[in-house]
């Protein structure tokens, strides 16, 4: 796609997304605002996975810290909400940079592992420091209302401030990764010791990297909490992690767009699976996840980046062989 | 357009509430031959042991339905797989309450997951009946109007404990052992509010508490040996159930020894800790144990067991969460037949609060599920029981936990 038809996608999907609130209903509105919650997840995890080629089975565990930074913050020290999104940003930015130091240590499988325990342990850890997390009760919050007289219902509300959100933070990501940085990050990637040689601060980038996966991975987590208006240690499982995991290589490694897509499908297809069968909804979501995988082995966002390309090539292929005819003709 | 046919609807509305008897236009999820109710349940997942009891539930819906239903109506349940996840509880729920227009949730499982919607279900104004789980919190018509729970709760347990202890242990002198979270603090509470209305609190000796990442409570155990506690009260879940048991047996310490209900199984904790080792716990039950040879020519029991064969032929006869979802099921057909035509969400948590004396088949002899306006908790009576070295036996009357 072209630099401008790509623009034009883009802002017809934002005038969209911002009149859905007049055509669907708050319930539907509360799951495009768990995409979109669940779309910075896995943007941050893609940075680290996708882009940086480090794995992660733990980001669960700073969604979790940024949605209790959130609830906290409301509950226990009644502070505005607004507060909240920035303050689980930078509070995850620093934990994921200080674990991102000893990952260093740590490649691959290695580092799945390790990470894995961190998402092993954050149920348990939220558990035991009770007085701050409510324990096993988690913590009840109410829902922000719409401010300055806005005729918006919460649920309204909430979407629009995730959009937004997301907006500022898709667009902070592209212009990271397009650039040097971004450069940077994919090829300690793609060659650690080539990076190097060229000069790159592998310690550095991959440490920051981490850092700021997991910040975004922690807004999202604070988003979450502001939508579901409840946290409890029960939500912040294994399992939340394989999801984002999940989600990441389905929508698309090293995409940007590709978030949005996979956060699509962690919302939607376990719906689904449960719809076409209530017995063995895992087995249908498997099936599925195998399907997405064995036509779109590079994710939903690489499918469509490799059907444009070729569309593009048949297209030059095209111009390129009526062109010398149209040269003959003239000539002749 | 759109302002005219919004005209439209009010106006049929309107002609309806003429011919149709009265109330039947705001009765959301109810029409002339249908009742829909909302229900969510790990079907998947760790706790997804509990799933059985949304399966034995639809099961008895289905049978009712064959049966003619409820005045006409057939019941339509309409359950959904939330993986014990609040989030997910929260989107389930909204959908059955947004997009499915339930007339009400029934039987909602999990503490966290039930907290999770416990507001939302009150602003809504939408009956949240008989929730599955033991917190206390559930029964509070004062601030959450909508939500009741079912089953007996922790505190009302403990307080059949402290009755029992008053009234048979003249010299008590009891050491407390509890898990250090809001489950072991429930239990904890409703003791200690039973002993104090027996003005007896200080007969608590000792008090001892372990985290769930601790490896053993052998030390906690030593100590209230040697507090010199002739009564010692066992909040713990079964893993560390069964290492008290075992330790008690073996330092040679023989209080009066109350088990709390949680941990009550003979295969997980009575078993590993030794028969002999738990002969003469106390513990209490308030369903029938269908493993029970007690029951087994029992009407209720047969009845039951009928039910299952017919209906539910993939579950296991022997797991108590299928005599549990059962009774609550009964429990909620009770309350619908009482609301005769009138299925609106307020005479359905009218006639939910408003139960008398119900005996259900599967409820032990003696227990009766009562509520009214300012009880929001069903089932309050237990029954003591201490095992032989073999199974629990019932002894003693049947404990009111509203009267201590």
């Amino acid at each position: 796609m072209s630099g401008r038809a790509r623009l034009v996608a883009v802002l017809a999907l934002l005038a969209g997304a911002a009149v859905l609130p007049l055509f669907v209903s708050n319930f539907r509105l509360f799951q495009f605002t768990q995409v979109a919650t669940y779309a910075i997840a896995l943007l941050g995890l893609n940075m680290l996975t996708g882009y940086n080629g480090q794995i992660s089975l733990g980001h669960g565990a700073f969604y979790a810290l940024g949605a209790y930074t959130a609830a906290i913050m409301i509950d226990r020290w009644s502070l505005p909400y607004a507060l909240t999104l920035p303050a689980a940003g930078l509070l995850c930015l620093v934990a994921g940079f200080l674990f991102g130091i000893p990952a260093l240590r740590l490649e691959g499988l290695y580092l799945a592992l390790a990470t894995f325990a961190l998402a092993l342990a954050v149920p348990q850890i939220l558990k035991y420091f009770e007085d701050w997390t409510g324990g096993s009760q988690g913590i009840v919050l109410s829902k922000p209302k719409a401010p300055w007289g806005l005729p918006l219902n919460p649920d309204q509300w909430l979407y629009f401030v995730t959009l937004a959100v997301m907006l500022v933070l898709f667009v902070l990501a592209r212009n990271l990764l397009a650039g040097r940085t971004g450069r940077a990050i994919v090829a300690i990637r793609d060659n650690a010791t080539a990076a190097q040689a060229m000069g790159i601060n592998t310690a550095l980038y991959k440490s920051l990297t981490f850092g700021v996966s997991a910040a975004y991975t922690g807004v999202a987590g604070a988003l979450s909490a502001l939508t579901i208006a409840f946290v409890a240690p029960d939500t912040f499982n294994v399992f939340l992690s394989i999801t984002f995991l999940v989600g990441i290589v389905v929508g698309g490694l090293a995409s940007i767009s590709g978030a949005i897509l996979g956060g699509f499908f962690i919302q939607f297809v376990p719906n689904w699976a449960q719809d076409i069968s209530k017995a063995a909804p895992w087995a249908i979501y498997g099936v599925f996840l195998i399907l997405t995988m064995y036509v779109m082995p590079f994710g939903i966002a690489g499918t469509v980046r490799l059907l444009v390309a070729r569309r593009r090539r048949r297209a030059e292929t095209a111009r390129a062989a009526t062109a010398p005819r149209a040269g003959t003709a003239k000539a002749g | 357009m759109r302002q005219r046919s919004w005209m439209f609807v009010l106006l049929a509305i309107l002609a309806l509430a003429g011919i149709v008897p009265a109330g039947a236009a705001d009765m959301p999820g109810i029409t002339a031959s249908e009742i829909k109710i909302g229900h969510t349940n790990p079907y998947s997942g760790n706790a997804s042991a509990y799933g059985t009891i949304g399966k034995v539930e639809a099961a008895y819906f289905k049978m009712i339905n064959e049966q003619g239903g409820i005045n006409g109506r057939k019941i339509n349940f309409v359950s959904y797989d939330d993986g014990y996840s609040p989030p997910k509880t929260v989107e389930m729920v909204r959908k059955l309450v947004e997009q499915d227009q339930v007339a009400f949730v029934f039987n909602t499982l999990g503490t966290p997951t039930n907290t999770a919607i416990h507001k939302y279900m009150n602003q809504q104004k939408i009956p949240h009946l008989f929730v599955a789980t033991g917190a206390t919190k559930w029964g509070d018509p004062e601030h959450f109007p909508w939500t009741m729970g079912w089953q007996p709760t922790y505190q009302a347990e403990a307080k059949i404990y402290a009755a029992y202890v008053m009234k048979n242990v003249p010299n008590a002198k009891i050491g407390i052992l509890y898990q250090n979270d809001d489950y072991g603090k429930d239990y904890l509470k409703g003791f200690k509010d039973g002993l104090a209305k027996a003005n007896a609190a200080k007969a608590i000796v000792l008090e001892q508490s372990y985290e769930t990442t601790d490896p053993t409570v052998d030390s906690q155990v030593v100590n209230l040996k040697n507090s010199g506690a002739n009564v010692f009260f066992n909040i713990t879940i079964p893993k560390y159930a069964a290492q008290a048991i075992k330790k008690a047996h073996d330092i040679g310490w023989k209080p009066l020894h109350l088990l709390n209900n949680v941990s009550a199984s003979v295969g997980t904790v009575l078993k590993p800790a030794g028969f002999e080792a738990s002969k003469d716990l106390i513990t209490t039950q308030y369903l029938k144990d269908p493993t029970d040879p007690e029951w087994k020519n029992d009407a209720g029991y047969k009845e039951w067991l009928a039910f299952m064969k017919k209906y539910y032929p993939d579950g296991n006869v022997e797991d108590a969460f299928n005599v549990y979802g059962y009774t609550a099921a009964q429990g909620l057909v009770h309350v619908l037949k009482q609301c005769g035509n009138d299925l609106s969400r307020e005479n359905v948590m009218k006639q939910a609060a408003n139960i008398k004396d119900l005996s259900l088949p599967m409820l032990l002899p003696g227990i009766k599920v009562n509520t009214g306006p300012k009880d929001f908790y069903p089932i309050e009576q237990e029954q003591l029981v201490k095992f032989d070295g073999e199974r629990w036996v019932r002894f003693g009357e049947t404990y009111d936990a509203s009267k201590h």
